[in-house]
C-alpha cells in the first residue's frame, strides 16, 4: 500500500525553495524559452503559495518555483525532446496549500500543430480541452496559466 | 460550518481525499472535473535524477546547522523509501521541512506567537543509501495551531518530499507521531478515509534506532507507486 498524499502547506518554502532551481537551461543558452504563468484559485484570485515542477523526461531536466506573491511562476526551458509517439511537452506538477494531492498536467507547444495532432493524449480529448493544454505566445515565450477549478479549470491527469 | 472530521469510509480506497470539506482551503482548489486517465504505457516516463551534490554537509541534520543547538527533544528519525513491490529505491532525494519545538516555522507568513528558535531553520534533505535508508537528526516538533476552524491545531508533523524514479512516483506528504491526542480533529490527517492507508502516515517509536543517553528514535518507511516500465530492479541500474 502506497503512502497516502498530504498537502505541501503554507510553509514548503522553508525546504522545497532553498536554491534557485527555476532554470532548467542557463537564460543566456541560444535554445532558451522563458516561460511564464499564473496559479488561479476557483474564483479566479492568485495562489501565491503554491509550487510548480516542470519535468522534461527524455532530458531528465527538471526545476521547480514557488509562486510569487502575485500569484505568478516562471522557468527557463528549452524545447523538450519527444517521447517515443507523442508530441514535445512539459509535464507538470502542480502542488498548494488546500492541495491535499499534487495535480498533473501537460504543456504543449503552439507551433507544433502537427506532432500534437497525433500524440494520443492530446487527441484523445476534445477541442476545448486539448486548447487548455496548449500555451500561448507572449512576450517571444510562452505563457501557461494553471486554473485549479472554475470554467477555465485545467486538465489534470490522473496517477 | 461542516463536520471537520468526516467518519472513516476505507470504501473510498487509500488515496486521500481531494476535495475533504473539513479542510477548508480545499474547497476553492481542489479540481471539479474527472481526472483523464494518461495511455498506461506513457505512465512511467523517468524522473531526474539527484546527485551527491545536491547535498550540503550538514543537511541531514537539523540540529547542527548553527553555531548552537536547537531547543527541544533530540529525535532520530529513519526508514526506507520502497516501491510498492517492496524494492529499496535507492539515490531517492528527500526533503524535509518542520516546525520548532515550540511549533513555529521560521517563515514570514507564520504568526503563530511562539518563539523562533536561533538555533533552528527547520529544513533538511538526504539521498537513500543503497538499501534505500534515509536518516534525519532533528527536534520533535511542536504543534500548532491554525485558522481552518474554530480551535484548530495541527498534530506534530514533519513535511517529507521525495523523488522516486518515474514522474508517478512523487510524492509529497507529512509524517506524523504515534499517539497523537490531535489526530482525532485535524481534517487533513483524516483526509485519508481508509485507516490502515492513514495508519501509512504515523512513525513509530523504535528503540533499535533510539540512541541511548542521546536521542529517541522514530521509524517511517515511505512507500511510492510503481514505476510500471521500469521492472529493471534499481541495482542492476547503471547509476
Amino acid at each position: 500500500m502506497k503512502t497516502p498524499s498530504q498537502t505541501v502547506g503554507p510553509f514548503y518554502a522553508i525546504g522545497l525553495c532553498r536554491s534557485n532551481e527555476h532554470e532548467l537551461v542557463s537564460p543566456d543558452d541560444s535554445s532558451a524559452i522563458v516561460l511564464r504563468g499564473e496559479l488561479l484559485d476557483g474564483e479566479g484570485a492568485s495562489i501565491v503559495d503554491g509550487m510548480i515542477e516542470v519535468w522534461q523526461p527524455v532530458e531528465r531536466k527538471w526545476g521547480r518555483c514557488g509562486t510569487h506573491p502575485d500569484g505568478t511562476f516562471s522557468f527557463v526551458i528549452s524545447r523538450p525532446a519527444a517521447p517515443a509517439g507523442e508530441a514535445p511537452h512539459l509535464d507538470i506538477h502542480v502542488f498548494a496549500r488546500g492541495l491535499l494531492k499534487h495535480q498533473r498536467t501537460r504543456m504543449y507547444f503552439p507551433d507544433e500543430l502537427d506532432a500534437n495532432a497525433a500524440d494520443p493524449v492530446f487527441a484523445g480529448l476534445g477541442e476545448a480541452d486539448r486548447a487548455r493544454l496548449v500555451a500561448d505566445r507572449e512576450d517571444g515565450g510562452l505563457r501557461f496559466d494553471i486554473h485549479l477549478q472554475g470554467a477555465r479549470e485545467t486538465i489534470f491527469f490522473s496517477t | 460550518m461542516s463536520e471537520v472530521v468526516l467518519p472513516d469510509d476505507p470504501g473510498l480506497g487509500q488515496e486521500v481525499q481531494v476535495d475533504y470539506p473539513g479542510y477548508r482551503s480545499t474547497r476553492l482548489r481542489a479540481p471539479k472535473r474527472s481526472l483523464v486517465s494518461l495511455p498506461e504505457e506513457l505512465h512511467p516516463l523517468d524522473g531526474p535524477v539527484f546527485g551527491e551534490d545536491t547535498i550540503a554537509e550538514l543537511d541531514g541534520d537539523l540540529t547542527s546547522q548553527h553555531s548552537g543547538e536547537p531547543l527541544g527533544e533530540r529525535i532520530v528519525v529513519s526508514g526506507r523509501v520502497l516501491d510498492e513491490d517492496g524494492r529499496p529505491m535507492r539515490g531517492a532525494l528527500v526533503e524535509v521541512w518542520q516546525a520548532n519545538a515550540a511549533g513555529r516555522y521560521r517563515h514570514e507568513v507564520d504568526q503563530h506567537p511562539a518563539p523562533l528558535d536561533p538555533n533552528f531553520s527547520g529544513a533538511g534533505r538526504v539521498l537513500t543509501d543503497a538499501e534505500g535508508f534515509y536518516r534525519f537528526v532533528t527536534i520533535k516538533p511542536g504543534a500548532y495551531p491554525w485558522g481552518n476552524h474554530e480551535n484548530a491545531w495541527r498534530p506534530a508533523h514533519i513535511h517529507f518530499s521525495v523523488f522516486g524514479r518515474a514522474f508517478t512516483q512523487r510524492l509529497v506528504t507529512q509524517m506524523y507521531f504515534p499517539g497523537d491526542p490531535l489526530f482525532p480533529f485535524d481534517p487533513i490527517f483524516h483526509s485519508v478515509r481508509d485507516p490502515k492507508a492513514r495508519e501509512l502516515l504515523v512513525s513509530q517509536f523504535d528503540l533499535a534506532t533510539t540512541t541511548a543517553e542521546w536521542a529517541l528514535g522514530y521509524r517511517w518507511d515511505i512507500v511510492l507507486g510503481r514505476g510500471a516500465r521500469d521492472t529493471t530492479p534499481l541495482e542492476e541500474q547503471p547509476s
